[in-house]
């Protein structure tokens, strides 16, 4: 019989090796799922990850996707990480990108037609803000009444949906649409417009923001006390209250973040690829960022390269559809699989398998 | 009687149709969260519910089978968190949440053949007479067998958890698991048990979503009924009976809100969509300021697992 | 019953063990912290199955699979701690304990009765949680008693009472001793063994190394064989007191912890180079205390002085500025994060008065210099300071976390258990750094449950009981049977004894 035993220290090699493995173990699960979906699973998991960069006939499309998609995923993540560092569970990330992408190109729409240097600033700094007061309801009301910021967070994505619909529909809508639903296209609208900064690299003011944020989480996280303490109030809370941290200061700090940075990339979204408030705006990134930052090991340079991974997925997954003919579905069943896959060899870092019978 | 071209006995009548997913699911949680285990992947085996009850019904023509299937499908993807949670040691709020990204990605998956096509009918239970009985006929003997089975399960949920042997046991783990350790239960076959039972009342829940109260297949079809079900079981304080009268707040809600919207009332539809996720917020923070009463009747080993020493 | 003997060569916890028990004796198991007496009792009650050797229970072959075997059988056993559910009441924690329990209503019944018997007095209905730590053993007990258990095992059971209510429990053990039942006291506090015990095993890393009956030896001839070494007390000096350092007025705060013991009114103060010493039964605002003391607990701002300056509404980072520092009784989760590193647990708390930031960076040279002379100077066995809080044992870890505190020269000490489950050389090295660190001038508040080591280190002694705290007086000249009262006599329980 298998038997667990606790390391006297979590294992570092394990915790670098575990997401690789979670890989590799999604890959051939997923390779089943794929066969039984009747596709060729080698070929289905070349298409996913190979082609998208290596194969000639796409990479040309495909390579600037790659950050395009991997730029919120990251954002996103990196607020996450801070948060579930420190057992605080902001699952509502997807509201506050719809809500952060609205309040930015409203912002944007109002200045329509003015061509002025400040509005791009402007409306990064609404956005930011938009996703911040978003995050800020499940804080207040955890810290305030203790209300459970998990079941808030989340309640909020379904009231950001309704708010996205109403505004796509309503306020900010374009007055020339012809009554079809959704706003002026920001993208064609220079002064607030987040355009690709290098041609043919997908990178856009959103991938700035995202490599800033990686850095700054990694300064924080290894070099501030902040981060030290987010840190121990995740895996310690008791200690964390000794060590003088304010559980409510910790618990607005990590929701206000990684709101703020979830706005930030609703609005760097708005205003560049996606390019105009429509019903349709919202695509999941909010949640597909939990897994990317449970895959990088809430560890923002793991998350960087978690990111690209998930993005890759996206793509490929794009591109399976196209060639193969393989569901939507099937890559969003994919990536819930990591997770699964990611949390339970996570095991090995914090336990040794031993064969033996008796307790 | 007619307000506002409301009938009020209908409403009633629609508000038990609509509770009836969330107060299964509910109850199953309940009884996972009184054995110490928090799954946040109630929306995840509610929506493989439902599409597995749809898938089976609808290649049985039987809706026994469908409900049936859909409560296998909840209870499989829930040993799925018990795995990971009880024998992988997990962390159990992340796999509650990996457990609701699978189920939403898998079921659409599934449900691919199934968009646009009409279940087999669940007819309302017979009743004879007292059905024609004016208002209270409409509003108790005239539906189906489902509302009537998930009232029976609240009384025996409540019944088990408050009387039985197995119940005080299944409270005693949720309390302190390595007392119950010491005294020699098996703390972690009792977790599995509990899980299993909460994804299959959470399949259940989602079956009746697809199958009756819908009725059919769309991608998102619970959208959030399973998170509502949970802070249901944190706004009934654990207690079973309040479920039943969360559900029932909660389903007067969307029916009323779906009323007002096909009334033509004033607000726009957006804002009315949004109510029930706004007011369960609003009725979670009234019962979590209370002071500590939460923290007080919450199982003392909630979402903490269990790893036996030596 | 015929005899017990179980013999168990293993790497670990017990070696080649074996022991023998009559009906009728009180069989002592002496042994320090971590000689093996938890895995010993384990494997008698089926929690844990023995690598090799053999039981028998009367005269049959005896090995229990599980507890539900083992209390079939007629084992009962009284835990030291972790067996008793706070939200259920005391019937339906009984019901827990037993197999095939009868009805609610008829196990009431029997719970009053089996109380009355035995001068036990307990009400079924009432929640575990609201109990007494005293009260909380009787329905340990008495879970046991209604099983009629052939041998009842005993696991440290009166660190959580007063002496009177040891008295008490004493009675009892000895009416069942006199019926017939053979019980199995575990312990490592010598005076009680040798008043209680006929026979007593003494285990010394897992192997028996002496038999003998207790009340042929001297407590100290028991010591030795228990801890292998002489033991020398610490030196104290009787330096003057200087002024006061720590004042406390009129502390009052209710409990942040479910089933906890709110403070009321709480006064005190400690001079420099004075220790106070605080008694009590667990569970008596021990906790508490601590907190509202170190800052996690905010109070109105006069109710803590810390050398004049009122601190009660600052939190423990200014606290410790003003030249405090705590130790709290859990080590792993409160005192320290289990899977942080040592240097990272260095930084925890020293990072204000050691000045390991800089306008919010950390210096983790400076952390891990720190680290490194806490686990020189304290004698911390580790391989190194890069490896968890968890790895080490629980007298190196409370080694390391009460020299952290001792080491950031602080003017006021505060100290919950600082030698619980602690082996006797550590322990003798942290009262003797304590002691030191008095000297030197600062002030000194150690809770503790151990009286014996209060009165060794403590110049003043006061009780807590039920959150009230009784007014300090001298250590010196101080009576076993004052101390008792200070801490609150027996709850009402030598009133049944009486009619008994």
């Amino acid at each position: 019989m298998l038997r667990l035993e606790k390391r006297a220290s979590p294992s570092r090699a394990w915790g670098m090796a575990t997401p690789l493995l979670a890989v590799v173990l999604t890959m051939i699960a997923g390779g089943i799922m794929f066969a039984i979906l009747g596709k060729n699973p080698v070929e289905a998991i070349r298409t996913i990850f190979w082609d998208p960069l290596f194969n000639p006939q796409f990479a040309a499309y495909s390579r600037p996707q790659l950050l395009v998609k991997a730029g919120p995923l990251i954002l996103i993540a990196v607020g996450l990480s801070l948060g579930f560092r420190a057992g605080i569970w902001n699952i509502g990330a997807e509201g506050q990108y719809i809500v952060g992408a609205i309040t930015g190109a409203a912002v944007g729409l109002a200045f329509y037609p003015t061509e002025a240097w400040f509005i791009f600033p402007l409306m990064v700094i609404s956005g930011a803000i938009g996703g911040l007061l978003w995050a800020m309801i499940p804080a207040v009301l955890r810290t305030a009444f203790r209300t459970n910021e998990i079941l808030v967070s989340l309640l909020l994505v379904y009231v950001a949906q309704s708010l996205l619909s109403s505004m796509a529909l309503g306020a900010l809508r374009n007055p020339q649409g012809g009554g079809f639903p959704g706003s002026r296209n920001l993208s064609q609208y220079p002064a607030a417009a987040n355009p690709e900064l290098i041609a043919g690299t997908g990178m856009h003011w959103g991938v700035v923001a995202a490599f800033i944020a990686v850095i700054f989480a990694y300064i924080l996280l290894q070099r501030h006390m902040l981060g030290f303490s987010i840190r121990l109030a995740g895996q310690a809370p008791r200690a964390a209250r000794y060590a003088g941290v304010s559980p409510t200061r910790l618990v607005i700090l990590c929701l206000g973040i990684s709101g703020a940075l979830a706005g930030l990339a609703g609005l760097f979204e708005v205003s560049g690829p996606a390019g105009q408030i429509s019903i349709d705006f919202a695509s999941g990134y909010g949640f597909t960022a939990i897994i990317v930052a449970f895959l990088g090991r809430l560890n923002p340079v793991g998350i960087l390269l978690a990111g690209l991974l998930m993005a890759l997925t996206y793509i490929g997954g794009e591109l399976a559809q196209f060639m193969l003919g393989l569901p939507a579905a099937a890559i969003q069943a994919f990536q819930g699989m990591l997770l699964f896959f990611l949390l339970a060899v996570d095991l090995l870092s914090n336990y040794r398998i031993r064969l033996g019978g008796a307790k | 009687m007619d307000l506002g071209g409301i009938n009020p006995a209908v409403l009633i009548a629609s508000l038990m149709v609509a509770s009836v997913p969330i107060m299964l699911a509910a109850l199953g949680e309940l009884v996972v969260e009184k054995a110490g285990v928090l799954n946040l992947g109630v929306e995840g085996m509610m929506i493989i519910g439902a599409v597995m009850g749809f898938a089976v019904a609808v290649n049985t023509g039987s809706p026994l089978a469908g409900f049936l299937g859909g409560a296998a499908g909840g209870a499989i993807l829930s040993l799925v968190f018990a795995l990971l949670t009880q024998y992988l040691l997990a962390n159990q709020v992340a796999t509650g949440l990996a457990l609701t990204l699978f189920g939403l990605g898998l079921s659409s998956l599934i449900g691919q053949g199934y968009v646009g096509i009409r279940p087999p009918l669940t007819g309302a239970l017979p009743f004879g007479p007292l059905a024609d009985i004016p208002v209270i006929g409409r509003i108790l003997f005239r539906h189906d067998w489902m509302v009537y089975f998930s009232l029976l399960m609240v009384a025996a949920t409540w019944a088990v958890l408050k009387f039985t042997r197995i119940g005080l046991i299944l409270r005693a783990v949720g309390e302190n698991h390595d007392a119950a350790h010491a005294l020699g239960y098996k703390v972690r076959r009792i977790r599995v048990l509990a899980i299993c039972f909460g994804g299959a009342m959470a399949g259940l829940g989602g079956a009746y979503v697809s199958l009756i109260r819908v009725p059919q297949w769309t991608d998102g079809i619970t959208s959030g009924a399973g998170w509502i079900a949970l802070a249901i079981v944190v706004f009934a304080s654990w207690k079973p009976w309040r479920v039943l009268l969360g559900a029932y707040l909660f389903g007067g809600i969307t029916v009323l809100q779906l009323n007002l919207q096909a009334a033509g009332a004033r607000i726009p539809v957006e804002y009315l969509s949004m109510s029930p996720y706004l007011i369960t917020i609003l009725v979670l923070v009234i019962m979590s300021s209370g002071r500590g009463r939460i923290a007080a009747a919450a199982p003392a080993a909630l979402g903490k697992n269990f790893h036996a020493s030596r | 019953m015929e005899g017990l003997t179980k013999a168990y060569p293993g790497v670990v916890a017990n070696s080649d063990v074996s022991f023998r028990i009559r009906p009728g004796e009180v069989h002592a198991l002496l042994g320090e912290n971590g000689a093996g007496k938890s895995t010993l009792v384990k494997m008698i009650y089926g929690l844990v199955k023995p690598d090799s050797g053999w039981m028998s229970l009367r005269g049959q072959d005896y090995a229990p699979a599980e507890p539900s075997v083992a209390r079939s059988l007629g084992v009962a056993m009284v835990f030291q701690h972790f067996s008793l559910f706070d939200a259920l009441s005391v019937a339906e924690n009984v019901a827990l304990g037993m197999e095939a329990p009868p009805k609610l209503r008829e196990l009431a019944a029997r719970i009053r009765k089996v109380s009355q018997d035995y001068g036990l007095p307990l009400d079924p209905d009432r929640m575990v949680g609201d109990l007494s730590a005293g009260e909380r053993q009787r329905v340990e007990i008495i879970r046991c008693l209604l099983q009629d258990p052939k041998l009842l095992i005993m696991d440290e059971p009166t660190s959580v009472l007063t002496p009177q209510e040891v008295d008490i429990l004493f009675q009892t053990l000895r009416q069942l001793a006199r019926e017939g039942t053979a019980i199995l006291y575990i312990s490592h506090k010598l005076e009680e063994i040798r008043s209680l015990c006929d026979e007593a095993t003494i285990l010394r890393r897992g192997k028996v190394v002496a038999t003998c009956t207790p009340r042929e030896k001297t407590a100290r001839e028991l010591a030795e064989l228990m801890v292998g070494t002489v033991l020398t007390p610490p030196e104290r000096s009787a330096k003057p007191k200087g002024d006061v350092a720590l004042e406390v007025t009129g502390l009052s705060v209710a409990s942040p912890i479910p089933f906890g013991t709110a403070l009321k009114n709480v006064a005190f103060t400690v001079r420099k180079g004075e220790v106070l010493g605080i008694a009590g039964v667990a569970g008596n605002g021990q906790d508490e205390l601590l907190l509202a003391l170190n800052g996690e607990l905010r109070t109105s701002p006069s109710a803590v002085k810390i050398a004049g300056v009122p601190v009660g509404a600052a939190g423990p980072i200014q606290r410790r500025k003003a030249g405090m520092v705590s130790a709290p009784e859990e080590r792993l989760g409160h005192a320290a994060a289990p899977d942080m590193s040592l240097v990272e647990n260095a930084l925890l708390s020293g990072s204000v008065r050691k000045g390991l930031t800089k306008s919010g960076f950390i210096d983790w040279a400076g952390a891990r210099r720190f680290a490194e002379g806490i686990v020189q100077q304290f004698d911390v066995r580790t391989p190194g300071t890069d490896v968890a809080a968890r790895s080490l044992s629980g007298g190196n870890l409370q080694k390391f976390v009460v020299g952290r505190e001792l080491s950031q020269a602080p003017t006021v000490i505060v100290i919950n258990q600082p030698t619980w489950g602690v082996d006797a050389s550590a322990a003798a090295s942290i009262r003797q750094a304590i002691i030191d660190r008095a000297a030197d001038g600062a002030a000194v508040v150690v809770i503790s449950q151990d009286l014996d080591e209060l009165l060794e280190i403590a110049d003043s002694f006061a009780a807590l009981n039920e959150g009230r705290l009784t007014a300090p007086r001298p250590t010196q000249g101080l009576t076993m049977d004052q101390i008792g009262l200070m801490m609150g006599g027996a709850h009402g329980m030598e009133v049944a004894h009486a009619e008994a």
